[in-house]
């Protein structure tokens, strides 16, 4: 029973981390936001390479999310 | 020596996927081994069998081919591959992690379950091979348009002769070693597609003068396109049309039955979860290869009218080495045969557990199951076949089209479920119905394009029509559910346990029950 409060609690607590989930929408979802050719990085325009960073951005976000909410039941049911 | 090196890697292809059949041998008696391969895959392989099915050739051919012909509302598969992560994450573990303990193999085997209803599995199950079927054709259009461009095929029956060779090849793959042998060539596809983009994004880049080159060469040609002036930035009217295909796009893409099948043969709720932030390397590498488009443009390569997707394919073959131009098409290839196997898989899977085992033949046993999967595996991709062969290629561009606005309609039931059962089954019934004739009939009266224009009134915008039907069908079954509740319709039972959608759950659960 402790070992299923002790769960439940990482939850909760870990619950908070999702918020940095939304960032991806609030930035790529306004379009007048980066609909702009300036500034340019290496002659791609702005509109381009801000979504690409997203790209980068939300994967190392998601990664941090991921890796700060695993339980060590994620891992394979059958051999726990 | 473009076709040579093609038919080489095509061949190596072909015998790595019959090699599959050796890949993690075991018996082939149930469903679950067929069609998700004995749910193997570990991060690494999870991240090939998903991307495999869900970056498809079609999507490498056709994205390129709009920013080529209509400019920046072609990107919106970037914003769309990026913010479907974040919502995989919250719903994909949950499905895993139930579909694992119930023994799903399908949405519609939860749906079941979790409404104790046929008849909304049933809506789920059809959607899903409806929708699926024109994807499957689609993969062959791309395939007939690599061989188109490298010159070995030419209109009419005669010339589909490579595209027949390589689709039974597939058949006969998929049939004997289902999702085993799509998996086993995914990691080939992540391979060569990876090297031969970046190859050929660098290289054409360089050869043309230069990123800043290229998105001037773009901003020059396109506002000349016919019939419709393109643009290289996005035009104000289309924000909210490019929003929107992109927020659909995302939560209609882990609806599908073939990206679904890739996220259940994981072998744990951690394999999914790390996926999330892993997955988007390929929304990147699906970035460089829209920008394919404009590097098209600034390469002065002209297609026929209509032909935009000739434009991706001509451009290799007319700016990069022979034998490099034959790696590319040979990668392109083998990534349409992988989502066509995949998509193939998938389908059968639906049809055989939430048709033939539901409908009938409820009797059938683990091996039965498995035999009717292998058939219909054949028909499916033998059917797709005559599809595209028989059919104008327009008509499944169509139906595709309406197949991601059709998957969409089973969100309420597949995706708000995995959260809440607070919908009555006969709700989200209704809400489908609604919801698939008022999409299908926005598409059809925009003619068959991917935006609807919206006038209520002063309220006029674009948007994705799936998007628009989906909204119509929550806010239907959300009326009809407080109602049916009142009046006493049954809500039946909930197969499913709160417990079984987590991941510490799935291992206490089959710790107790001892595992499978």
């Amino acid at each position: 029973v402790s070992h299923v409060q002790r769960d439940g609690e990482a939850t909760r607590v870990a619950r908070r981390w999702y918020a940095l989930l939304a960032l991806p929408f609030i930035g790529l979802l306004w379009p007048p936001l980066y609909v702009r050719d300036e500034p340019r990085l290496g002659g791609v325009p702005f509109f381009y390479w801000y979504q690409f960073a997203w790209v980068v951005v939300t994967a190392a976000l998601i990664w941090l999310v991921v890796r700060a909410t695993e339980l060590p039941g994620d891992d394979d049911p059958e051999r726990p | 020596v473009t076709t040579a090196v093609f038919a080489v890697v095509l061949l190596a292809a072909a015998g790595l996927g019959f090699a599959a059949r050796r890949w993690r041998a075991h018996d082939v008696t149930s469903l679950e081994q067929w069609g998700l391969a004995g749910r193997p895959f570990g991060t690494a392989l999870a991240w090939c069998v998903i991307s495999g099915g869900v970056y498809t050739t079609y999507t490498f051919i056709a994205v390129p081919a709009v920013l080529y012909t209509s400019g920046a509302l072609g990107f919106f598969a970037v914003p769309y591959t990026i913010i479907v992560y974040p919502m995989f994450l919250l719903a994909m573990p949950r499905l895993w992690a139930v579909a694992r303990r119930h023994g799903h193999v399908t949405t519609a085997d939860f749906v079941r379950d979790r409404y104790d209803s046929a008849g909304l599995a049933l809506a789920v199950a059809l959607t899903g091979m409806l929708a699926t079927m024109p994807y499957i054709a689609l993969q062959l259009i791309g395939i007939r348009v690599v061989l188109e461009a490298m010159g070995v095929s030419r209109p009419g029956l005669a010339g589909d002769i490579p595209l027949v060779v390589g689709f039974a090849v597939l058949a006969a793959v998929v049939f004997t070693t289902g999702l085993r042998g799509p998996a086993l060539l995914s990691v080939a596809k992540a391979v060569l597609i990876f090297g031969t983009t970046a190859v050929a994004a660098g290289w054409i880049t360089w050869k043309v003068g230069g990123p800043g080159v290229v998105f001037d060469a773009a901003a020059r040609a396109l506002p000349e396109r016919e019939p419709r002036p393109g643009s290289m930035l996005l035009a104000p009217a289309s924000y909210s049309a490019y929003a929107t295909l992109a927020v659909g796009s995302a939560l209609a893409l882990f609806l599908y039955p073939h990206t679904i099948t890739g996220v259940l043969s994981a072998r744990s709720v951690r394999a999914v979860r790390r996926n999330a932030a892993l997955l988007p390397a390929w929304s990147f590498l699906l970035g460089v290869f829209a920008l394919f488009g404009f590097l098209a443009i600034a390469a002065g390569i002209e297609t026929p009218r209509g032909r935009g997707a000739l434009a991706i394919p001509l451009l290799v073959r007319s700016m990069l080495p022979g034998w490099f131009a034959g790696l590319f098409f040979g990668a392109v290839v083998v990534g349409a045969l992988v989502s066509a196997g995949i998509m193939a898989v998938a389908a059968s899977n639906v049809f055989c557990r939430n048709i033939y085992k539901e409908y009938l033949k409820p009797s059938a046993t683990a091996r039965q199951q498995v035999q009717t999967a292998r058939a219909v595996s054949v028909v499916v991709t033998m059917g797709s076949l005559l599809f595209v062969t028989g059919l104008k290629t327009q008509a499944a561009i169509n139906l595709q089209l309406l197949g991601g606005v059709w998957i969409l309609q089973t969100l309420p039931a597949v995706g708000v479920g995995l959260y809440t059962r607070w919908f009555h089954r006969w709700g989200l019934i209704v809400g489908w119905a609604v919801g698939m004739v008022a999409g299908t009939a926005m598409v059809a009266s925009a003619g068959f394009v991917a935006v609807y224009q919206v006038s209520i009134g002063p309220l006029q915008f674009a948007s994705y029509p799936a998007l628009l039907a989906v909204g119509l069908n929550v806010v239907v079954a959300a009326i009809l559910t407080p109602i049916l509740t009142r009046a006493g319709v049954p809500r039946g039972l909930d197969a499913t346990d709160a417990s079984d959608y987590t991941p510490a759950a799935a291992r206490v659960s089959a710790f107790t029950m001892g595992a499978p």
